[in-house]
């Protein structure tokens, strides 16, 4: 037994180990498959990035190729770096530098020395690559942008991040995504599909042909064009209109909710985030807190809405029969909406209003007259404000339009639990929460959220979410559902016609064209900040929305400028000049234009900045 | 002379220079590169072919040399190696953690396979002293003290893989009648330490509760007489033991031994961090399948995916290039070189040769058995060469030293 325990051990340790092998070699062939992943290279294969077209098909964004130069530090030979250097208009240190962290990387794998070198260095340099032994070029696509406009309704493309690696398994180190806008929210339109080449390398890793005569490649979908619903002569007009402006303009087109433009200012011109620069003018954009050009005003800032808003109060008047067309209120420069409290009013002494020149001559006390009475007639404040509430909501107001990009806000519109909260012992009625009935208060609203209003006016009760993909096949089917409000379509006539005579002899006449019935509402929002933790009041918001023609409308606007005091000094011009641009092709009101173009609200902007006390409202 | 040839063991010595050859084979194919020659100082093929030629050299001189002077100056030799292994503490240079290397003008030399020669050679010696019995404690714990010594010195070198060799010894002093009660507890210490380390504690105490109270019943229903008191010893000796396991796996060990054992029991799994070696020794062996995918045609190998293929993983580079054939036949010619030995060793009518070849045949047996169970996962991963295949100098002419004086012993055995 002693004599054979070491026999008997090495025995039954050589078979335990033939039979291991037996099933490792012979009854596991799972195992090949393994080594052939690490014995075959998968490739992927792009296609191209969709183009994006504006509503005309007119092209805004295409792709440009560019090139890297890439080595496998194996394979090179000694070589001549000052024609390199020449060719590629790079120093020479940026090149070794490169070369001896690609040798430190891998010897046998390849790693990128010089990216996104421009098809006129390439054309060049593609003469002289047999001399460059090891080294071989590399084709990527960068975002070309045909016409710089729409920065804030594109997004922009860069390369994903850990995060996305971890969200979607689609991706792989080193790929783009889009970031932000259209971009972003159409990405895997726009991206297509990756193919799939798997190439057989030989043991020095190199490439010596497809695997298995290629029959396991899967080949790449082809990606999809958009086409948006953006105007782009519009779009570049309203950009030209807000230039030394804050704010935004937006317009959509009310029979299908379409967007034909979206202006946020101050904004950023588009090639600023492609190529070689794109990390340090991103930065630099990110850190802009002053101006905020990476922040879309149009989408996500929140307003309050200032007079528009008295449309909305005085079709919910309609609506809940508190009013009629021809109920009359008595407005003498104002009125007492409560002991002690005085509303001051534009009207004159003494002057008697129905409904129809309350909108145009923008009474303040028929509006707040009339909310009163929605709130607080038969004494049920807090049911008839949720009641309000939800006449007000089906406006899309206080909530996410539901458009198709990526950003946005609800903006905000109160109910009863809001002032419980507010209000001790609960101690609130319609007159403590009287702002509301001339849009300002509680209430916020985006701009979107605005033009949206303009548009379900326009089309007497009823809006189309707004979106701004065209493409009929792409687009999903909720952009095509007519939304209605809670307002019946009659009440709407009175309040066109209100509108109309805002532009024909109210506080918009500055935005008549001639030729073209506009129907408009001015805006002047007071607004405050925070200014060494102190709230401070600031030069009033100017607004204006508006739709043309009266009948059969083409065009919905909304302008919100920030600090730009009367809405008739800067957002009804604006507005007007846009409809004009759209519906004509040409502006004719030369004068109005420059004064628009050449006018500029820094000054008003540096104010705050500037630490010293300083006048609003000049 | 011509006597001499006919009684020298060719047999083994075939077998070593199979095995020899096939190892440069081997390393030339996991360090190929097309840009270098085979005949170039930095190429690790060459190099072991050099160390080989050496070899062979030093083997014709062991072989002529009186066979009395290996019982003669094992003290000597034995001494001069603990010295050696003392060295390391000052001199040594540390590789791959381990702290067990000389450097000469630039050649790395490592004693710790040296000193599994000496400690062979001292052991030989030792018990074929003629009063010595291991049956005695006190024989037996000078025996035990001499392969400690060169065992601790290098694991305090931070190279717990070779110090496990040591276990070998193990089947020499089995061989030379150490009691079966040693085999029994040795056997019981191995399952519990095992199971201590994959089994919650409890359970394991409930286990062993269970199994004690069930050999004492047994034994009170056939004698009466039975004593509670040894069982209570033992168990409390096992509780002991299981506590005084976990408590050095998690203070004494490092975590590098942690890892690995954790990954061979199964307890951890991680295919990129730690247990990557061994997952990419796993597909490549596998990948060989039956025929293997022929010399310098390894995938896996070309690809540098198996780190250390040349030393340690040399296994992997067979398999996958060798396929089954290839390893089996290795495998083959491996337990023929140890049989053999081990045969010869039972005809030698002197206990020191006799012992010695034995020694050198259960040092080969463990060092086959550690390196090619890592290679196949059937191992924890313990870095130890695969004897005369895997790259590295010193241990390639420490084993053939220990052959050649294995040549030496049994070509003399009649004088």
């Amino acid at each position: 037994m002693r004599k054979n325990f070491l026999i008997f051990f090495i025995v039954t340790i050589s078979l335990i180990f033939i039979l291991r092998l037996f099933s490792l070699q012979i009854l596991n062939p799972d195992f090949e498959k393994l080594s052939q992943n690490n014995a075959v290279l998968t490739i992927s294969e792009y296609p191209e990035r969709g183009l994006i077209f504006d509503r005309n098909k007119k092209l805004i964004v295409g792709n440009e190729p560019t090139f890297d130069l890439l080595m496998v530090p194996e394979n090179v030979d000694a070589f001549d770096t000052i024609l390199l250097t020449k060719i590629l208009k790079v120093e020479k240190k940026i090149i070794v530098e490169n070369i001896y962290k690609a040798n430190k990387f891998s010897k046998r794998l390849p790693s990128i020395i010089i990216s996104q070198i421009p098809k006129s260095q390439y054309a060049i340099f593609q003469e002289h690559l047999w001399k460059f032994n090891g080294f071989f070029i590399q084709k990527k696509t960068n975002r070309k942008y045909e016409i710089p406009i729409a920065s804030n309704i594109l997004g922009y493309i860069s390369e994903v991040n850990s995060n996305d690696l971890k969200n979607d398994s689609y991706y792989k180190t080193g790929e783009l995504i889009g970031r932000q806008g259209i971009e972003k929210a159409y990405e895997k339109l726009l991206r297509g599909i990756k193919g799939k080449k798997f190439l057989q390398k030989d043991r020095f890793n190199r490439i010596i042909g497809p695997f298995n005569n290629g029959v396991f490649d899967i080949n790449r979908q082809k990606a999809e064009n958009l086409i948006l619903t953006i105007d782009s002569d519009l779009q570049l007009y309203g950009q030209k209109l807000m230039k030394n402006k804050r704010g935004g303009i937006v317009a959509i087109e009310p029979k299908s909710g379409e967007v034909l433009a979206l202006i946020t200012s101050p904004s950023y011109n588009p090639n600023l985030l492609v190529g070689k620069n794109r990390s340090i003018n991103y930065k630099m954009l990110l850190t802009d807190s002053i101006s905020k050009p990476l922040f879309d005003r149009g989408l996500q800032a929140l307003y309050p809405p200032g007079s528009p808003f008295k449309l909305v109060n005085a079709l919910i008047g309609l609506q809940e029969k508190v009013i009629t067309k021809n109920t009359e209120f008595k407005c003498n420069k104002g009125h007492f909406y409560a002991k002690g409290s005085f509303m001051e009013c534009l009207c004159g002494v003494n002057s008697r209003k129905k409904l129809h020149n309350a909108i145009y001559k923008s009474c303040n006390t028929y509006f707040a007259k009339t909310f009163t009475k929605i709130i607080s007639d038969s004494g049920k404040t807090k049911q008839n404000l949720n009641n309000w509430k939800k006449h007000v909501e089906s406006f899309g107001l206080g909530n996410y339009l539901g458009y198709d990009l990526p950003i946005g806000k609800k903006g905000f519109i109160p109910n009863s639990n809001y002032y419980d909260k507010i209000y001790d012992n609960q101690n609130w009625n319609s007159s403590t929460i009287i702002s509301n009935s001339i849009g300002q208060g509680e209430i916020l609203t985006t701009p979107i959220q605005l033009a949206n209003l303009a548009t379900i006016i326009a089309n007497r009760g009823y809006y189309y979410k707004p979106h701004f993909l065209k493409s009929k096949k792409l687009i999903d089917s909720q952009y095509n559902k007519k939304i209605m409000t809670s307002i019946d379509s009659l009440n709407y006539e009175i309040i066109i016609e209100g509108m109309k005579d805002v532009v024909e002899k109210g506080t918009a006449k500055i935005a008549k064209i001639n030729n073209i019935e506009i129907c408009g509402k001015t805006g002047t929002a007071e607004n405050f900040t925070l200014i060494d933790n102190k709230k401070t009041q600031l030069t009033d918001h100017s607004i204006f929305i508006s739709f043309a023609p009266k009948d059969n409308p083409k065009i919905a606007v909304a302008v919100f400028i920030e600090n730009g005091y009367w809405g008739s000094r800067w957002a009804a011009p604006i507005g007007s000049l846009a409809i004009e641009k759209y519906l004509n092709k040409d502006v004719r009101r030369k004068w109005l234009e420059s004064r628009i173009i050449n006018g500029s609200l820094e000054n008003e902007y540096m104010k705050v900045l500037s630490g010293k006390k300083f006048n609003i409202n000049e | 002379m011509s006597k001499k040839i006919f009684l020298f063991d060719w047999l083994t010595f075939s077998v070593y220079f199979i095995l020899s050859l096939f190892g440069i084979l081997n390393i030339y194919s996991s360090t190929f590169s097309e840009s270098e020659e085979f005949f170039n100082f930095s190429s690790p093929a060459f190099r072991q072919f050099l160390f080989m030629l050496l070899s062979i050299f030093v083997g014709v001189l062991i072989i002529n040399f009186n066979s009395n002077f290996f019982q003669q100056f094992s003290t000597s030799i034995y001494i001069f190696s603990i010295i050696l292994l003392l060295g390391l503490f000052i001199f040594g240079e540390t590789i791959r953690a381990s702290t067990s290397w000389y450097n000469f003008f630039g050649i790395n030399f490592q004693p710790t396979d040296f000193a599994k020669l000496a400690t062979s050679l001292a052991v030989a010696k030792f018990m074929s002293e003629i009063e010595r019995n291991i049956k005695k404690n006190k024989d037996l714990l000078k025996l035990v003290v001499l392969i400690s010594i060169p065992s601790i010195l290098i694991i305090f070198q931070n190279d717990l893989g070779s110090s496990i060799v040591f276990t070998s010894f193990f089947f020499v002093l089995f061989r030379e009648g150490l009691s079966y009660s040693y085999f029994i507890a040795i056997l019981l210490i191995l399952s519990l330490s095992i199971m201590s380390l994959v089994l919650p504690t409890i359970l394991l105490f409930l286990i062993i509760l269970f199994v004690i109270l069930f050999l004492y019943s047994l034994s009170k229903r056939n004698n009466k007489k039975t004593k509670l008191l040894p069982y209570i010893l033992t168990l409390s000796a096992c509780i002991t033991f299981i506590l005084s396991v976990s408590y050095i796996f998690n203070n004494v060990f490092e975590q590098r031994h942690r890892d690995r054992i954790n990954i061979f029991l199964g307890k951890e799994y991680d295919s990129k961090g730690i247990g990557y070696n061994l997952n990419q020794s796993i597909i490549a062996i596998g990948s060989g399948g039956l025929n293997g995918k022929g010399f310098l045609k390894g995938t896996q190998t070309k690809g540098d995916f198996v780190p250390e293929q040349h030393t340690d993983y040399i296994f992997s580079t067979i398999g996958e290039e060798w396929g089954f054939w290839g390893c089996f036949s290795l495998i083959i010619l491996y337990t023929i070189l140890i049989l053999r030995i081990i045969f010869r060793s039972e005809n030698h009518k002197n206990k020191f040769c006799r012992i010695f070849s034995y020694s050198i045949s259960s040092i080969l047996a463990v060092h086959f058995m550690i390196n090619i169970g890592m290679s196949l996962g059937l191992f924890p991963t313990i870095g130890i060469p695969l004897p005369l295949i895997s790259y590295g100098g010193s241990s390639f002419i420490a084993f053939s030293c220990m052959i050649f004086i294995y040549l030496n012993l049994d070509l003399n055995r009649l004088n």
